[in-house]
């Protein structure tokens, strides 16, 4: 009796386990089977005129969540800012900044001695803070900045159109010409969903005039004429393009203060060199050399097009937005990041090595860059030093040097990826800077 | 005759779960039976595009040739791929094993053979060089 008794524990026990498994299983099959119903929920309307961002997350929950979190501070080897404490002022509110760049090379002082730039400039953060790091940057004290700025550090497709009743380049032009102050109160988010999606169909769409304009000259060098990037450039050219609107090379042109992007001659750093010299524009007069000299800004996509990955297609989005999987669903990361912080889907979606190897190689490639730039910002320096103290001749051919030099220079260094987006290039362009900084001190030695 | 019910219901639940599950699928030669779950749908993508579209499926490169050694490969892969979807414990972006890079390697070699021939005897093949260490993109890319 006791060993039936046992017997049937036994198979109980046996059919308890196996009973649960089994459920369990089912129930996963069930749950995972759900997930690939790929559900959305539309649970607000967008129109043309939503800019608030949490609105669209209502309708895009994931999307939305990983963009919130691009407040996040991480250090990559050669970029990538990190939360520094801040006492906040009345002016200042900010309780966390990122580090200065000016503390960590004080070379950059001497480069751009007399422009607003030699009195604070900070690694740049991410999208989230891009409004606020511009109202209250040191820069805004020292100089006075047109509304202009706003074109890429705020939310402005809607508030153009407004200004421009109806009319998106009307209210850029209108906005442009403003005090920064007073085109500030036209605006309220930083960069948002509506800058690159159309609402109704969530398609991929170019927002800014300043890049309207400037594609167009691109292409039109390449023979398409009357390019207009929003009906005629393929899905995977807007993964890169609605990036580009922002993330390039500018300078106000006029007194109207357009924004324009210097791409009549071509995207490379010596031909947006070329077109400056053409056009005589000056960004400011060097303090201590008197020379004209310009100020290049973030020009990823001109550098990113000069490069391998480029010519590859591969997109912008595929490395700093790259695909993951939410349950069943294939989402892009609208947590915008280096790809150093996300390497198993940025980089070995294609390059199937492990995660070390492939840091590895991009921070040599960096770590060379870093070289060459310390090597060329010591030749522009030195030649700057030396038009300071030339006091027999003539320095203006010498001058002209440093303009080159340091543009070129510059290039490089205000480039977000310390030459990855194009490794060859950017030792080009460098050991072009040096030849410059070289040639001016050899114009200074033949004067004398 | 407790027992009896019990095993009855048990096989019951399991044979529902394998229906569901659409276990059956896993015999053929169907692509689509790979993308049961959700996992392999970009390499299913990657393939509809490939070179190698018109001419082999899944089960071409990644099963050997033979009844014994196709339906053990898939027996295998069906419980670790099980396993490790069901526990979500495994790489993303998913990575191929040890087992079946060389079934596949062995697949490029088998109607590839006049091509591979002369690689084979130059002594390439004592390391571990495979096909589609340069070849990536033939079958689906990533």
């Amino acid at each position: 009796m006791a060993k039936t008794n046992v017997k049937v524990v036994a198979v109980s026990l046996l059919a308890l386990v196996a009973g649960i498994g089994g459920v369990a299983l089912l129930v996963d099959i069930f749950e995972k089977k759900q997930e690939a119903r790929n559900p959305f929920f539309r649970v607000v309307e967008l129109t043309d005129e939503t800019q608030d961002p949490a609105v669209w997350g209502k309708n895009f929950p994931l999307q939305y969540d990983a963009y919130k979190r691009t407040v996040d501070q991480v250090r990559t080897r050669y970029g990538g800012s990190e939360a520094r404490p801040r006492t906040p002022s009345k002016a200042d509110p900010r309780t966390q900044v990122a580090q200065s760049r000016l503390e960590e090379d004080p070379r950059l002082k001497i480069i751009w001695a007399g422009y607003p730039f030699s009195e604070d400039f900070r690694e740049e953060r991410g999208h989230a803070y891009m409004l606020e790091d511009q109202i209250y940057t040191q820069r805004q004290i020292v100089a006075k900045q047109p509304g202009t700025c706003l074109h890429c550090h705020a939310s402005v497709y809607v508030p153009y159109k407004k200004a421009g009743s109806g009319d998106l380049v009307r209210g850029f032009e209108k906005l442009n010409q403003m005090p920064y102050g007073e085109a500030l109160k036209a605006v309220q988010h930083p960069v948002s969903c509506i800058d690159c999606h159309d609402p109704l169909t969530m398609q991929l769409r170019v927002t800014r005039p300043g890049f309207l304009e400037g594609i167009a000259k691109v292409k039109a060098l390449q023979g398409i004429k009357n390019y207009e990037v929003n009906a005629m450039a393929t899905r995977q050219e807007m993964r890169t393009f609605v990036c580009a609107q922002c993330h390039v090379e500018y300078y106000f042109k006029g007194d109207e203060k357009r924004l324009t992007y210097p791409w009549d001659k071509g995207l490379k750093a010596d031909e947006i060199l070329a077109y400056y010299e053409e056009v005589k524009f000056k960004d400011f007069t060097h303090k201590i050399s008197g020379a004209d000299v310009l100020k290049a800004q973030h020009p990823e996509f001109e550098m990113w097009n000069q490069g391998m990955h480029a010519r590859s297609g591969v997109a912008c989005a595929d490395c700093h937005m790259p695909y993951k999987r939410e349950g069943a669903m294939k989402v892009s990361d609208h947590h915008v990041r280096s790809p150093l912080l996300n390497i198993s889907r940025s980089c070995q979606t294609c390059h199937p090595w492990p995660e070390a190897e492939l840091k590895a190689r991009a921070e040599l490639i960096q770590a060379r860059t870093m070289e060459l730039r310390g090597i060329a910002m010591d030749a522009v320096i030195a030649l700057i030093n030396d038009i300071q103290k030339e006091t027999k001749t003539d320095a203006t051919e010498a001058r002209a040097y440093q303009r080159k030099a340091q543009f070129l220079l510059d290039f490089i260094e205000a480039e977000n990826s310390m030459g990855f987006h194009a490794p060859q290039e950017a030792a080009r362009i460098l050991g072009k800077s040096i030849d410059f900084s070289r040639q001016g001190q050899a114009a200074l030695r033949k004067g004398r | 005759m407790l027992a009896a019910a019990a095993v009855g219901l048990i096989l019951g639940i399991l044979t529902y779960t394998f229906i569901y599950a659409r276990g059956y699928s896993y015999l053929s030669d169907n692509p689509a039976a790979c993308m049961n779950c959700h996992i392999m749908n970009e390499q299913f993508d990657g393939w509809l595009k490939s070179s190698h579209h018109g001419v082999a499926v899944c089960n071409d490169c990644h099963t050997p040739p033979g009844f014994l050694g196709k339906y053990y490969t898939k027996a295998l892969n069906g419980f670790f791929h099980s396993v490790a979807f069901t526990s979500g414990n495994f790489h993303e972006p998913i990575r191929i094993t040890k087992r079946n890079a060389r079934v596949a390697e062995k697949s490029c070699r088998k109607c590839h053979s006049r091509i591979t021939h002369a690689i084979r005897l130059s002594g390439a093949e004592q390391d571990d060089n495979r096909c589609a260490r340069c070849h990536l993109d033939v079958g689906h890319m990533h």
